[in-house]
């Protein structure tokens, strides 16, 4: 259940993310999802891709600043207050949220989720019947 | 300590080259010619019992603020002893005191300057006549900007904890180098490389104490660059004059008053393992301020992927940088591998003040 994710550290200039989405492309690395956090200074760019390993790698040997991170993937209906449920199921038991992004795939919302606590979350989240994204398919997405 | 330390009433220390503190102790008879030679100083910037000091320079270890204050006791002026900071406070008082002298690095008096104008309060109300500025370099810009926004003489005041502090060296009426007290501090130049000594052309500047007790020193390196002028000034004097000081032998930088070497910036980046050991400094003057920005690498695999945590990470660095240097640092992590590499001597330092 649990996704590893690629984020690259990310100065604020032009052309950084254009070189690591070529990067991934040249080595026919697809993207999943992604999201960009950033500030006046710096972003960080987090990825789901095809193949994490490889992309790390890849990014690693063109010196970027990479990091493979625990993630797991929420796949919810595509209906209002689907999150909502979700959500209240581990913001009750405690669970803290770093960073979230989401991308609808027509039926079905997948949420990657970085919660403080990996391990538990997914339990709660099993017990409650709801989703979860095996890596492997989220990868192939 | 050249003698007991019974004897020794007083300890300054400033930032030394290996971000430890040079450490300067002071007898009873070395603080008395101390504040001769800034009573000297004061004397010839006009200077009388008559004048209220603003003495805003740093008090504390520092030796600006408590050298500047036992001067102008020593000439029997009244002092306010502000310390550096509050800028507000510094205008009232100086308003509502009717201070007639200002003491301060010249940077910190051009931002003065600016934040009497922007208090729109008339210049009238305001008394002051002498600039007494050191502790940094300064232009004849700086000067001409000084005298113009405060409307006082501006005049240099040279010196160095390991010497003194403050009033080893003036300017006089003439504003044209600077007066060294050369009865208790013989200077000479030398060639930094060979050490021999230079005559009639720019030099680095050497001290020997004269009549120093607590911690007399022999051709002591200042590291600053300059040239000695002998002869009689059109003022009178024939202490000897040197020109204004722009330049270093070593690179050493003055930030707001401050000593700050890289290599002390350097040693708290090697401390901390998310860095790698490649930075560069930026220094510039904004609004009269000295800014100096910080660009260091982030390590590949030390990063982390949640933002708070780098902002964390920035805000640790910038705050033991503050507390190593005594000054702000603007701490911007980079991307591994983003700073230039020199094969030679790296270019680590962009100072882009403009002094000359």
């Amino acid at each position: 259940m649990i996704a590893k994710q690629i984020s690259v550290f990310l100065e604020n200039k032009s052309g950084r993310l254009t070189e690591v989405t070529s990067l991934l492309g040249e080595a026919g690395i697809n993207l999943t999802a992604f999201s960009i956090a950033e500030n006046s200074e710096f972003g960080i760019l987090r990825m789901i891709v095809s193949d994490p390993e490889k992309a790390y790698k890849i990014l690693k040997d063109a010196h970027f600043a990479a990091k493979q991170t625990d993630v797991l993937c929420l796949s919810c209906p595509n209906t209002p207050g689907a999150l909502a449920t979700a959500l209240k199921l581990l913001s009750d038991k405690g669970v803290f949220f770093e960073y979230m992004y989401a991308f609808a795939n027509g039926e079905t919302a997948n949420v990657i989720i970085r919660p403080d606590d990996i391990e538990s979350s997914i339990k709660i989240l099993q017990d409650a019947k709801l989703q979860l994204l095996a890596a492997s398919d989220l990868y192939r997405l | 300590m050249a003698v007991p330390m019974s004897e020794i009433v007083r300890i300054h220390a400033s930032s030394g080259t290996t971000g430890r503190p040079t450490v300067v102790g002071y007898t009873r008879r070395d603080i008395t010619a101390w504040s001769e030679c800034l009573a000297r100083c004061f004397t010839a910037y006009g200077a009388t019992k008559h004048d209220l000091f603003q003495v805003s320079y740093g008090y504390g270890l520092f030796t600006g603020g408590l050298g500047a204050h036992y001067g102008a006791e020593h000439i029997g002026a009244s002092v306010i002893p502000m310390s550096s900071g509050n800028t507000q406070k510094q205008v009232q008082i100086m308003h509502d005191f009717g201070s007639t002298a200002l003491c301060c690095t010249p940077s910190y008096a051009l931002f003065i300057a600016d934040y009497i104008k922007d208090s729109g309060v008339p210049r009238d109300e305001f008394k002051l006549k002498i600039g007494i500025f050191g502790a940094e370099p300064w232009t004849e810009n700086m000067r001409r900007e000084l005298e113009q926004k405060l409307e006082i003489k501006a005049y240099d005041i040279y010196g160095l904890s390991e010497i003194a502090g403050p009033g080893v060296g003036f300017e006089c009426e003439c504003q044209n180098g600077t007066h060294l007290n050369e009865d208790h501090f013989y200077p000479e130049t030398i060639d930094p490389v060979t050490f021999e000594p230079v005559k009639d052309k720019e030099g680095e500047l050497v001290f020997t104490h004269l009549t120093k007790e607590g911690m007399p020193l022999l051709r002591y390196r200042t590291k600053d660059l300059t040239r000695l002028h002998y002869g009689t000034c059109e003022c009178g004097r024939t202490l000897v004059k040197m020109d204004r000081i722009l330049g270093r032998s070593d690179d050493m930088l003055i930030i707001r008053g401050v000593n700050v070497f890289p290599s002390q910036i350097e040693s708290v980046i090697l401390e901390m393992p998310e860095f790698e050991p490649h930075y560069e400094i930026y220094v510039d003057r904004i609004n009269n301020l000295d800014i100096m920005e910080l660009k260091v690498e982030t390590r590949p695999d030390a990063y982390s992927d949640n933002m708070n945590d780098i902002l964390a990470l920035n805000k640790k660095l910038s705050s033991r940088l503050n507390s190593v240097l005594g000054i702000a640092v603007k701490v911007k992590i980079v991307e591994p591998r983003s700073l230039e590499r020199s094969t030679g001597k790296a270019k680590r330092v962009f100072d882009n003040r403009k002094l000359k």
